[in-house]
């Protein structure tokens, strides 16, 4: 495969660098390139990618890049390979003359299919082609593609792009593609201890891939340098290593928490052993994906905005799911915590089996809008966007929550009737209702919560059952009845378990995890934080 | 239906009572033959079973179409195990005492085959089970008609190693904790080394049921491809913890043309629940994809639409394997004029039907089928494209022959060996397992 690359991409640029030359474009060529498309095989098709990077014809870009997204075809009648038009969506052009030729009937289309190999090959191609191209955005790109695939033969042509490239990032990338098809090559030694300086400056684990090779070569002063140059970025690496333990760490423990924080209210503030509390996540998430197909069937243009849309929605609806089950249920059973367990366990049966009804028991799709999507390079840390934003909202309901607790009337309403339910009601605060409303607060918050999970996770009848217990631990790990608590046992929680599971495995980190709790409960049964007051013996 | 008792004993047992609420009398006309259906339709595992008791309903519903069997209809008998094990057993004990049906398709998960093994053998019964496994298996009540792991792993991993499928040098093996991809990487790792692949050339990594945290495995994954050589991950990891994996995958950028991954367990069905865009490239390994084109496969796909009325579901391998399976189990009736487990357990041996990738599958005297294997890559729409299928039909292997344990036996249900497992090198039956 690397052969073949190579020879793709030695032709391409080898060309290119020619008509650089003369200036001329050359069309012949372009058409048996082309034609080859039509092959069965895909060793044959492969060859016909090459073909036609190599014709360097001033279309073989965008027969390219339209293979390269599986939307080259091959018409019907008269076997000519097309391609959409990109000046106007809905009709094809003639991959060869660019000759539009209208709208064609799908039905008369037969994909080009690729595969992975083709897929490779053909990136590697548009990399030679690209690298001089106007947009920034190509030419960074296609310098990229040429660090990740080196080729010794790509040099020329490097050398020809830097000298003419004003952008600092991207030409910085070039030399660095540079340095890399130097490293993969017979160059002089010296030309390649200069290379691995520079590889060395990249500092990632691409760094290393490319100075592997020379380490394990040939003992000399480049195999030296080389491994002092590997030596030198493992220990970097290891630093953001644990950076990136604390990262993943806190995007674990901001999901537990989101899970954890409206429990901490039933159950914390409440004390009520609700089972029912994954089933309130599972219908958060149920009704995102409910406002996303709404959009997508009436106005695909809001799309970014489902969460934003989805999030009152799944408020209101889990608030009232769970303020009826307060009155329907759970006040008729205050102070059997045995019954309440098995009664809310119940009603999660009900809720998961009503779900399955409705909406089947498959998973739902449940997309990312576009600002959630993707990753963010930070030094040699990978952050993904969606878990940035969750860490970010999980806080924000954390302190809207500590907030609304704190300072508004309800707060204190719910604050009075925790810590003395009786003389809470003597000064006139109607303590059914305010239960009622604290119950509906709390599983509210697990809807929220259910958004935000909607975007990590299945959107499945089964979702809740997978954090019930996660979020029972973090709570009694929190210590019962504090936010605070449960803000600080779900991210130590959370870390705990990043740092332990590179060596200990998941599955192992989970039980260590579960075990440190178990005795930690042993030690302070009140858990962290452990609430002083009346209201904590009960 | 409710026992009239149930209702009687109050509001809160009653409200348990309808999420427990499990067996779908079908009303019994006179003269049927009944036909077990056993999956669970609630539970962890009703994502994946509640479609295979529906295509069970279809099949049915399609040979009494047909005229029935034996000059009598076919009537399903649809019982909901919910994903319990030991309820596996209670129900598959229901199902052959009580409804003394003629034969039980059914289970998923390879706990619950074990656990309703011994109800089979004892009260002589026959299962169909649809689903790959990892094999060390073989029953004479159990026909296995999903892929062992010579059916499914072994050409995978070949066509990896294949120039076409990129000449990969080092290996990921992660899978789910528990019994199928442990089984699968064992005999996979002995495999790889037999080929000439060093151990630290391949990393093995399991994860819980339904974990949904991968950013430091994916992570890990990266790390261990950028060491230079072509790297590959053949994923067992079990349909819920899924989605969030490939997920994970596309934020972390980690593209099928660098790190292709090739999964056992995701079929058409669990894509179903994601955006596919970022996955386009990374491989499945099936005795059939749903885009297969075969007319066949064009009227079962159109049968399947129009019997669960919803254009968008789709069809996937276990249910091809159930199509296969009961299509021999009508024939093997047919062939032995009645429906006596040890007449049509006789009888099946050596039947022939059409699959739908549109060639023929086989049963085979150690119970396993014949069946094509089918590499896919993942399009934007969610399907699957073919990019390499085997030149012939594999046989189904019930004993690895890579595995220390099991290369010795052999498994012939017919007369006079009939023995699951028959040790070629002391001549005996009784090596070992079942």
């Amino acid at each position: 495969m690397m052969l073949l690359r190579t020879i793709a991409v030695l032709a391409a640029s080898l060309i290119v660098a020619s008509f650089l030359a003369t200036g001329s474009v050359q069309a012949a060529g372009l058409d048996t390139a082309v034609s080859g498309l039509k092959e069965k095989s895909f060793s044959k098709r492969l060859k016909a990618v090459g073909a036609i990077a190599a014709t360097g014809h001033e279309r073989a870009a965008d027969i390219l890049n339209a293979l390269s997204s599986s939307k080259a075809f091959v018409a019907a009648p008269d076997g000519k390979v097309v391609i959409p038009d990109a000046a106007s969506p809905g009709t094809y052009v003639d991959a060869i003359t660019g000759e539009n030729l209208g709208a064609i009937d799908r039905g008369s289309l037969k994909k080009v299919r690729i595969n992975n190999r083709m897929r490779g090959a053909i990136r590697d191609a548009l990399g030679g082609l690209t690298l001089r191209s106007k947009d920034r955005g190509r030419r960074l790109a296609a310098a990229r593609t040429m660090i990740a695939s080196p080729d010794a033969a790509a040099f020329e042509n490097l050398t020809a792009a830097i000298a003419e490239e004003t952008d600092a990032e991207v030409r910085l990338a070039m030399q660095r593609a540079r340095a890399a098809s130097v490293l993969a090559s017979s160059a002089p030694d010296a030309d390649k201890l200069a290379a691995i300086k520079l590889v060395q400056a990249m500092g990632n684990q691409q760094a290393i891939s490319l100075l592997a090779p020379l380490a394990a070569g040939e003992a000399g002063a480049v195999a030296d340098s080389a491994k002092t140059a590997i030596a030198a970025i493992n220990s970097t690496l290891a630093v953001w290593r644990n950076a990136q333990n604390v990262v993943y760490g806190l995007s674990l423990g901001s999901v537990l928490l989101l899970a954890a924080i409206g429990l901490a209210i039933t159950f914390g503030v409440m004390g009520v052993i609700n089972m029912a509390h994954g089933e309130m996540v599972m219908l958060g998430a149920y009704v995102t994906f409910m406002v996303q197909e709404v959009i997508r069937q009436t106005m695909p243009g809001l799309f970014d905005w489902s969460l934003l849309i989805a999030l009152p929605l799944a408020f209101a609806l889990t608030g009232l799911v769970g303020i009826a089950m307060e009155r329907g249920i759970i006040r008729f059973l205050y102070g059997r915590p045995l019954e309440t367990l098995l009664a809310t366990w119940g009603v999660s049966l009900i809720l998961q089996q009503a779900v399955r009804t409705i909406f089947g028991p498959n998973n739902r799709e449940v997309g990312n809008p576009s600002w959630m999507s993707g990753s963010l390079e930070f030094g040699q840390l990978t952050l993904t966007w969606n878990r940035l934003y969750i860490i970010a909202f999980a806080l924000t309901i954390f302190a809207l929550l500590f907030l609304a607790m704190r300072f508004t009337g309800f707060g204190l309403q719910m604050r009075a009737v925790v810590q003395n339910r009786r003389m809470a009601g003597s000064m006139g605060i109607r303590t059914k209702w305010i239960d009622a409303l604290t119950f509906g607060l709390g599983s509210g918050i697990a809807g929220l919560a259910g958004v935000a999970i909607s975007q990590i996770d299945n959107v499945s009848p089964n979702l809740g059952q997978s954090y019930i217990i996660d979020s029972f631990m973090v709570v009694v790990f929190g210590g019962v009845g504090n936010l605070w608590g449960t803000l600080v046992g779900a991210l130590t929680l959370g870390i705990a378990n990043k740092f332990m599971e590179p060596f200990a495995g998941a599955v192992l980190a989970k039980v260590l995890i579960l075990v440190f709790i178990i005795l930690f409960i042993q030690k302070r049964p009140r858990g962290l934080f452990a609430l002083k007051g009346r209201g904590a013996e009960t | 239906m409710f026992k009239s008792g149930i209702i009687r004993s109050g509001y809160k047992a009653a409200l348990i009572g309808a999420a427990l609420m499990s067996t779908s009398a079908v009303v019994s006309a006179e003269e049927t033959i009944k036909v077990g259906v056993l999956h669970s339709l609630s539970g962890t595992m009703a994502i994946s079973e509640t479609t295979l008791k529906d295509v069970m309903l279809m099949l049915i519903e399609e040979q009494n179409k047909k005229g029935g069997l034996l000059g009598k209809k076919l009537e399903a008998v649809v019982v909901d195990p919910a994903s319990d094990w030991p309820l596996f057993a209670e129900k598959a004990r229901e199902l052959l005492e009580k409804e003394k049906v003629s034969a039980v398709f059914g289970a998923w998960t390879s706990v619950s085959r074990k656990s309703v093994l011994p109800v089979f053998e004892e009260l002589n019964g026959l299962l169909f089970y649809p689903v790959q496994y990892e094999g060390e298996e073989s029953s004479k009540n159990v026909f296995y008609t999903g892929a062992a792991p010579n059916q499914q792993a072994i050409p995978a991993v070949d066509y990896l190693m294949s120039e076409d499928g990129g000449s990969v040098k080092r290996w990921v093996l992660a899978g789910t904790d528990y019994v199928y991809p442990r089984t699968t990487n064992k005999i996979l790792e002995a495999y790889l080394k037999s080929k000439g692949v060093a151990a630290e050339d391949i990393m093995i990594n399991y994860t819980p049921f339904g974990h949904s945290d991968w950013q430091t495995i994916v992570s890990d994954i990266k790390k261990f491809g950028a060491a230079g050589k072509k790297t590959a991950v053949v994923s067992t990891i079990n349909g819920d913890a899924n989605v969030p994996f490939y997920k994970e995958l596309g934020n972390q950028g980690v593209k099928a043309e660098d790190i292709p991954v090739v999964a056992f367990s995701v079929g058409e069905e669990e894509l179903a629940g994601l955006d596919t865009g970022p996955l386009v490239g990374h491989l499945a390994a099936w005795n059939y994809f749903q885009s297969v084109e075969a007319p066949v496969n064009a009227s079962f796909v159109k049968t399947w639409k129009a019997f669960i009325k919803d254009e968008k579901r789709v069809t996937n391998d276990p249910m091809e394997a159930h199509f296969i399976g009961f299509n021999m189990w009508v024939e093997a009736v047919k062939k032995a004029g009645t429906t006596d487990p040890d007449a049509v357990g006789q009888a099946i041996i050596g039947v022939t039907v059409p699959n739908l990738s549109g060639g023929y599958s086989a049963m085979m005297p150690n119970h396993h089928i014949t069946k094509p294997v089918l590499i896919g890559e993942i399009q934007a729409d969610g399907q699957f494209e073919t990019v390499w299928e085997t030149s012939g039909l594999v046989v189904g292997d019930a004993w690895s022959d890579y595995l220390d344990g099991s290369k010795d036996l052999i498994s012939d249900w017919r007369a006079p060996m009939s023995c699951g497992n028959y040790n070629v090198k002391i001549g005996k039956c009784g090596g070992q397992g079942s």
